[in-house]
């Protein structure tokens, strides 16, 4: 399978990365170079095989459903790179 | 002896003996930092001043008799912990001004443990990468040299600033992350140790996470005993990770001592690849003769699923980073590129900030997980990781702990293996199985190659039983007797 400079871009969109024109030729190659590789995993069967998600073997903890911390609204917004008062600020999303 | 060459163990020793300060041993590496970082780039941000403050506090402890195991023992921490009030950059340009107000669980602990933290040490991109190579901040060059040669080699990656910091002796040990062979490559590239330990063993809270299904903290040092030093102080259960396990830390330092004899050590065939060098070949063989004289019983095993890894990694890893890496949107934290609208802010900002690497494994991972290729790529994938875990399941049935090399080659020269991505990957292909699989694995020194270039072996064990793991490293390094040092070093060459 080969991705055509289309669906590069269409990839790009859905990871909120910005290319420019010839950086989607260069990823283009990298991109299909890589699929290239990992092809290999076709020749493996694995019927029957329960995916295996992570490396902890074990049930997921949950914790009491309670607040430990907070009260720390200006230890959050310390490394905010533009704020209002108490809040993020981000461009005008609604017009 | 200089100050800078001690190794844990001895410095402790020193320190509880008062033969030295803390004051006196963070100034010796402070002043090997300033000498020798402008050229090796290990670190990319020094805390010389947090460092003597740390090393003042240490003394008075000492003086107080109230000593823990690490206090006035100077430390590099990768840049991919946050340190609370210290900038933590991961090396991504995107994560330039960030200060974090909070402490990773195991810097917290070390600190608790008494350490001095002499800076944070450069590595790839997000740790990406097999060269440091990628880091935003600069590569790092490995201290060491071919014979003859004044290239600069890589240190290996992702962890390459703090191998390279404490193969320079800019610091006694660091602190690494391993997500598919992060601290063991460049551990192996460098001449020192380091261990991943088992998925769960220590707490990821605090880590800038990667792959957090793979990403595991170890640390790198310059002996198997103080890589047991320092993960006793790393390890142990932490609330805040749910990954994390519920297990008592063992001793490891005494697990290190503890010989190989009656141990049966796995030989892998699928590790014999081909083209693999002849000096790889041969230590390998030697560490093999090495364990067998020192009474363990050697025992071919076969770990089918193993050329698997490489591709496996490179979609599980890739996924998992497209997603946590999903943060970075100039928003909450970080740097910001304005735009015209949020949403080109937040890809002018992502363009500018990510790194060519970061970027490449974002989009692999973002199209294996879209609609219409998930079964294709992720599931199938995570079917075949479940595969590579039951070959070391089956194998560990039979042996107690594998021997195999760390790495297929020495350290290679900076802009070596970089025409594409592929290439690089393939440094991996020795150690991506056992974080897939979540077993522990070190690397130890074991010998030089013919150009003068350090070259490990790897220890892999079964789940948890890190000790056993450091008893058959701990047997390696003795039988080794490695007393390679590089070609640049605090106090000069020896």
């Amino acid at each position: 399978m080969s991705l055509d400079t289309a669906t590069v871009r269409r990839i790009a969109k859905l990871a909120r990365i910005r290319l420019e024109g010839e950086e989607i030729l260069l990823l283009q190659g990298e991109l299909n170079a890589i699929l290239g590789y990992v092809e290999q995993l076709n020749e493996v069967d694995v019927t029957g095989v329960e995916p295996l998600s992570g490396g902890a073997r074990m049930a997921m903890r949950l914790r009491a459903d309670v607040c430990d911390d907070g009260e720390i609204a200006a230890e959050i917004l310390a490394n905010a790179p533009e704020r209002a008062g108490m809040f993020f600020a981000v461009p005008k999303v609604v017009e | 002896m200089s100050l800078t060459d001690l190794t844990i163990a001895e410095a402790a020793a020193g320190l509880a003996a008062k033969t030295f300060s803390a004051v006196e041993l963070a100034a010796a590496h402070n002043a090997a930092i300033a000498a020798l970082n402008p050229r090796l780039n290990a670190f990319i941000t020094v805390t010389p001043d947090l460092a003597l403050a740390q090393a003042k506090a240490a003394d008075e402890k000492i003086a107080a008799g109230a000593a823990e195991t690490l206090t006035g023992i100077p430390l590099a921490i990768k840049d991919l912990f946050c340190t609370a009030g210290v900038r933590t950059t991961a090396a991504s340009r995107i994560l330039e001004p960030f200060v974090p107000p909070y402490e990773s669980t195991v810097t917290a602990k070390l600190l608790a443990a008494g350490a001095v933290f002499l800076g944070k040490a450069n590595l790839d991109e997000f740790a990406m990468g097999s060269s440091n190579m990628s880091s935003g901040f600069g590569p790092v060059e490995n201290p060491w040299k071919r014979a003859g040669s004044d290239a600069k080699l890589v240190p290996g990656g992702s962890s390459g600033g703090s191998a390279a910091a404490v193969a320079a002796r800019l610091a006694l040990g660091a602190m690494g992350t391993d997500t598919g062979g992060s601290i063991r490559q460049p551990a192996s590239f460098t001449g020192i140790a380091g261990i991943k330990p088992t998925y769960g063993r220590c707490s990821r809270y605090g880590i800038v996470a990667f792959a957090s299904s793979l990403d595991q903290a170890g640390p790198l040092a310059r002996t198997v005993e103080d890589c047991a030093i320092l993960l006793a102080a790393m390890a142990g259960f932490d609330p805040k990770d749910s990954t994390s396990a519920e297990r008592p830390v063992p001793d490891f330092r005494a697990a290190a001592r503890r010989g190989v004899k009656g141990l049966r050590i796995g030989i892998p065939a699928e590790y014999r690849m081909d083209g693999m060098s002849g000096e790889i070949e041969a230590l390998w063989q030697k560490g093999i003769f090495w364990l067998r004289e020192q009474g363990a019983e050697i025992v071919d095993i076969s770990l089918p699923h193993t050329k698997y890894g490489l591709p496996v990694y490179y979609i599980v890893a890739p996924a998992e980073a497209s997603s946590n890496l999903a943060r970075y949107d100039g928003v909450r934290f970080g740097a910001r590129v304005e735009g015209e609208d949020l949403i080109d802010m937040y890809e002018r900002t992502r363009a500018a900030g990510f790194g060519a690497e970061v970027k490449r494994r974002i989009m692999i991972g973002t199209y294996v997980l879209s609609a219409g290729y998930y079964d294709a790529y992720y599931l199938r994938a995570q079917k075949i990781r479940a595969l590579i875990l039951r070959d070391f399941t089956e194998a560990f049935a039979k042996v107690d702990a594998i021997l195999t090399p760390t790495a297929p080659s020495a350290a290679f020269g900076m802009g070596e293996k970089m025409d594409d991505p592929v290439t690089m990957y393939l440094n991996d292909v020795f150690t991506v199985s056992a974080p897939l699989a979540g077993v522990p694995a070190m690397s130890v020194p074991a010998g030089l190659d013919a150009q003068g270039l350090p070259l490990g072996l790897q220890v892999i064990g079964r789940h948890f039983d890190e000790e056993t793991v450091f008893a058959v490293s701990g047997a390696l390094e003795r039988a080794a007797g490695f007393s390679g040092v590089p070609a640049v070093m605090a106090g000069g060459a020896a």
